[in-house]
């Protein structure tokens, strides 16, 4: 059951065959018996959640279950959600409750699905690997000296050690994509402005987007169904007809034209990673797609624009955490500049510290021009590259990350190698284009360690039904998708 | 060496909208501290602004009203600072490009001693919306700050005026006439104690006759015309003195002490904050099109100039009269509302600015709060008009009316007051007084211009003051042959 698609859920739900209360008490043990060791959540409330089972199993007595009602999901504490402790990761918030639910949120519980509970994560979502968490790290299921990814870290390993049957994700630069390919799953970055960021916390507001994390595409397009819409208060938000994400999964991809950018086989990917991205490739070949050769020149100055725009916007974005109205207070000061110091020097990590003073630097005056708005025309470009490209091809294919997933502390103290873990995914988020991670195979490494990879898939605006139905079908062939790690069985436990 | 003093003002109006510039929680003043404040007013973490269009049409309708550049695609940034009352460590406001750009207000500046009265054009720069902070409140809890957010996220329009003001005289007359004209078009109560009308002054000084603008220290909030005047005058004393002594003038910012009428300075440029904007990625750049604009400008009321036109071609009003009735928005409401009641124009307008002005003046009453409805005050200038009583009757009939006692034509019953224009009784009475006063009669024909008048009171006098003056005048005149 609990590596059943989200579709033969709630077919079993609505057949009866285990109630809502049943599934989600099953995941509620699983979470009891894995999770403090894997760390995936950090807060939990299992009296909510069962109460929301509950009312589930009444709504689909009564006939208008809808497909994710009564299934059990993780939430990033990315969310606010009413009532629940909502942190981000961060020491700054770890006593705050929030008093409102975030879109996303509403969206779920419209839909009558579960909230387990809320998933770690890097602090506001700065970080890939999950290390930068006020509340620990999280373990990948497949190798718990190994870090899951990030930000979305304990999402992917809650996804991977079926302690959910989906979760949410949000992705500013990669931080669904990459966890999801380091953690052997399914996840989807939509275009920026179809999922709202209402109640969502920021970090880089022109870039943040939230997605499904799950075991298929399928799973995701399910997903998209209930996260995706229009919200009027989301400024930003794309008021677009409502779609259904699942239309065109059985669609063939005969005379797909799948374009490889060539700087994303360049130097700096992992040569066994590569071999299992050609190796799927040759797979959609077999499905009848065409491969396109294409380039995408702007791709090196991805990562150098994103660690201008999006420190700066979370330099603003971060000034409400001052100890004031909410969150950490340093318990003693002598005045008010002194108050705001202590409370966010002892509230942030350093790794928030850094992009903070980043972003501080980068638009104070006499350095914007030189920083701030070279990338933002720097970034234009880069969308220029997409847009050309999108000219020859449908979908564009690559690896989600460089590497697999590395040992946890390898690269917390070298911030710009940890940055090289976003080469891939960052350039989308620039142009707000949708990207998604696919288990694609497994690397072994010097250790002997089988290791998921994941083949990354950009689609053009708004063409995320098209880049599901391209997982699906491959998913269709393969198993990779459907493959879970071996949880050690906890010391203690029977 | 003469000095010359060079003014700028930036105006902070508070919008009348319902709700805050980007959420829906109410702009109602005086409530509770912090019932008005949502999610978004406190800025909790996720929470996302959503631009308010009613302070968008409060924009366009001041960039119309000023005849300025509206700009079709302006955006919003974030001043970043830190302050308790700024919930989120910025400010959404406009920076590069402004909802509104340059336009200009006509400004009457009045007589001052010898210096006869002026008109003069004071050119706006610019005009911003924007949020406001909330307040910090001390002393409410013994040794602590409290933070009221109330007011946080209130819309604002900022005003900025080029450095077209050479008097304080000149400041506040500019600060007078925007201060009437945002509420003319309605995007302002005006209430300048609570706030909704804040004043910035910019101040320096140069010798005259020479171009370089001098180093202007900047007077804040100012929320009085009197203040402003005060503040001016001192500040133009202290900088031309500071000079004069061989100081320089540092760009400060300063506040106005009402107590003492002394200028002091808050914060120098070194101290000065660097705001690091940058347009705000929560908010679409705001586009305002012609058809907007149309739209926006079939809802405006008449404005002032035009209707100051209108008055002088339309009513014969002198150019004077025109200017005061239309000062106001509501003084030229009530005017109008008189003359469509039947009343003419010219007495019509002499009583609104004499006499009613006068009562309103005494009782501190606006001409909304007036006793007498215009209705009522052109049933009194009708019968004015059509003789039935005398001038100065209608002084009394009209103290009777603001004393609550009735309609015009009920008082002038009650009272007596109706005008003789019969002919043959007022031929009577002269015929009296002519018998009564032979002394006068001789003495008129003897060359006294004097007794003529004479007679005419006592013509007066015997009709208890109720005879058409003009038919006794004529009557008297044909009688004496004169």
């Amino acid at each position: 059951m609990i590596n059943s698609s989200l579709k033969t859920l709630s077919q079993m739900l609505a057949n009866k065959e285990v109630s809502s209360v049943e599934l989600t008490q099953t995941f509620l043990n699983r979470i009891n018996t894995f999770n403090p060791e894997i760390n995936a959540y950090i807060a939990l409330d299992q009296d909510r959640t069962l109460a929301q089972a509950k009312a589930a199993d009444v709504r689909i007595a009564a006939g208008n279950a809808e497909p994710l009602t009564g299934i059990p999901i993780a939430q990033k504490d990315i969310f606010c959600a009413n009532g629940w402790k909502t942190t981000c990761g961060s020491k700054m918030l770890a006593n705050f409750v929030a008093p409102y639910d975030a879109q996303v949120i509403t969206k779920f519980d419209a839909a009558g699905a579960v909230n387990l509970g809320k998933t770690n994560m890097d602090e506001f979502a700065m970080g890939s690997s999950n290390e930068t968490s006020y509340f620990g790290g999280v373990k990948n299921p497949w190798d718990f000296t190994r870090v899951p990814g990030g930000s979305s870290g304990g999402s992917a390993a809650a996804v991977a050690a079926r302690l959910c049957a989906a979760a949410s994700g949000t992705d500013t630069g990669g931080s669904i994509r990459q966890p999801a390919s380091l953690c052997g799953l399914t996840g989807l970055k939509p275009t920026y402005g179809i999922v709202s960021r209402y109640g969502m916390i920021a970090f880089a507001s022109s870039l943040d987007q939230a997605g499904p994390m799950a075991k298929s595409a399928e799973d995701c397009a399910l997903m998209m169904n209930v996260m995706a819409g229009f919200d009027e208060r989301d400024s930003t938000s794309l008021n677009r007809e409502k779609e259904d994400y699942t239309r065109d999964l059985n669609k063939p991809l005969q005379g797909l034209r799948v374009g490889l950018p060539k700087e994303f086989f360049a130097e700096g990917l992992d040569a066994n990673v590569g071999k299992v991205i050609e190796a799927a490739i040759a797979e959609y070949k077999k499905l009848g797609a065409e491969i396109v050769e294409i380039s995408l020149p702007n791709t090196g100055l991805s990562i150098p624009v994103y660690y201008v725009l999006a420190p700066a916007e979370a330099s603003s974005n971060l000034s409400r955490y001052d100890g004031v109205r909410y969150g950490h207070r340093a318990a003693e000061y002598t005045d008010l500049m002194d108050m705001y110091c202590k409370s966010r020097a002892e509230g942030f990590g350093a790794e928030v510290k850094r992009r903070i003073l980043i972003g501080t630097y980068v638009l104070s005056a006499g350095y914007y021009d030189a920083y701030y708005l070279k990338a933002q025309q720097i970034r234009r470009l880069i969308a220029q590259d997409f847009e050309e490209a999108f000219k020859h091809c449908d979908v564009i294919m690559g690896p989600a990350a460089p590497s697999t997933a590395f040992k946890a502390g390898e690269k917390v103290d070298d911030p710009v190698a940890m940055y090289l873990q976003d080469i891939y995914t960052i350039s989308t988020n620039l142009a707000g284009l949708p990207g998604m991670s696919v288990p694609a195979g497994f690397s072994t490494g010097d250790d002997g360690k089988a290791l998921p990879v994941g083949l990354q898939i950009i689609g053009n605006y708004f063409d995320e039904a098209r880049m599901l139905n391209v997982a699906h079908q491959y998913q269709q062939v393969t198993d990779w998708h459907t493959r879970m790690p071996d949880l050690p069985t906890p010391q203690g436990t029977k | 060496m003469e000095w010359e003093v060079v003014i700028g003002l930036e105006t902070h109006t508070q919008l009348q909208t319902k709700t805050k510039i980007f959420s829906g929680a109410s702009t109602a003043f005086g409530s509770e501290p912090n019932t008005q404040a949502c999610e978004v007013s406190i800025a909790l973490p996720g929470v996302l602004p959503v631009l308010n269009k009613e302070a968008v049409n409060c924009a366009i309708k001041f960039g119309l009203a000023v005849n300025a550049e509206i700009t079709p695609r302006s955006v919003f940034a974030r001043k970043n600072y830190f302050y308790p009352d700024l919930p989120k460590g910025y400010q959404i406001s406009q920076y590069e490009l402004p909802v509104v750009g340059k336009g200009a207000v006509t400004i009457q500046v009045p007589a001052v001693g010898k210096n006869a009265a002026y008109e003069k054009v004071v050119n706006i720069t610019r005009a911003h919306l924007e949020e406001d902070a909330g307040k910090s409140v001390h002393g409410a809890v013994e040794g602590m700050s409290g933070i009221d957010l109330n007011r946080a996220g209130t819309p604002l329009l900022e005003i900025v005026t080029e450095p077209d003001m050479r008097s304080a005289a000149e400041a506040v007359a500019y600060a007078k006439k925007l201060h009437e004209l945002v509420q003319w078009i309605g995007i302002c109560d005006g209430n300048m104690q609570e706030g909704s009308f804040r004043c910035d002054v910019n101040v320096s000084v140069r010798p005259k006759g020479t171009e370089k603008l001098g180093t202007r220290r900047e007077i804040k909030n100012l929320n009085s015309f009197k203040f402003m005047q005060q503040a001016i005058e001192f500040e133009t004393r202290w900088q031309i003195e500071t000079l004069e002594d061989g100081g320089t003038i540092q760009q400060a910012t300063v506040l106005f002490n009402p107590d003492t009428g002394e200028t002091r300075a808050m914060r120098s440029k070194e101290e000065a904050n660097d705001y690091r904007y940058f347009p705000d990625p929560d908010l679409l750049p705001l586009e305002i099109t012609e058809a907007d604009k149309a739209r926006v400008r079939a809802l405006m009321p008449e404005l002032p100039q035009a209707m100051k036109a209108r008055f002088e071609s339309e009513y014969g009003l002198t150019s004077y009269d025109a200017a005061a009735l239309t000062a106001s928005r509501d003084v030229a409401n009530y005017f109008v509302a008189t003359v469509s009641a039947g009343a003419d124009a010219k007495p019509a307008a002499n009583w609104v600015m004499g006499a009613i002005s006068a009562k309103l003046n005494a009782e501190e009453k606006s001409i909304t709060e007036s006793p007498l409805s215009a209705e009522q005050l052109a049933s009194l200038l009708k019968r004015i008009a059509d003789n039935t009583i005398s001038n100065n009757a209608a002084k009394q009939v009209f103290e009777a009316m603001w004393a609550g006692e009735g309609e015009a034509d009920a008082i002038i019953e009650a009272k007596g007051l109706k005008q003789v224009s019969d002919t043959g009784a007022i031929e009577a009475i002269i015929d009296e007084v002519l018998a009564a006063n032979a002394a006068m009669v001789e003495e008129f024909k003897a060359g006294k211009e004097k007794a003529f008048n004479a007679l005419v009171g006592q013509a007066m006098k015997a009709s208890k003051g109720k005879a058409n003056p003009a038919q006794v005048n004529d009557m008297l005149k044909k009688k004496l042959g004169a």
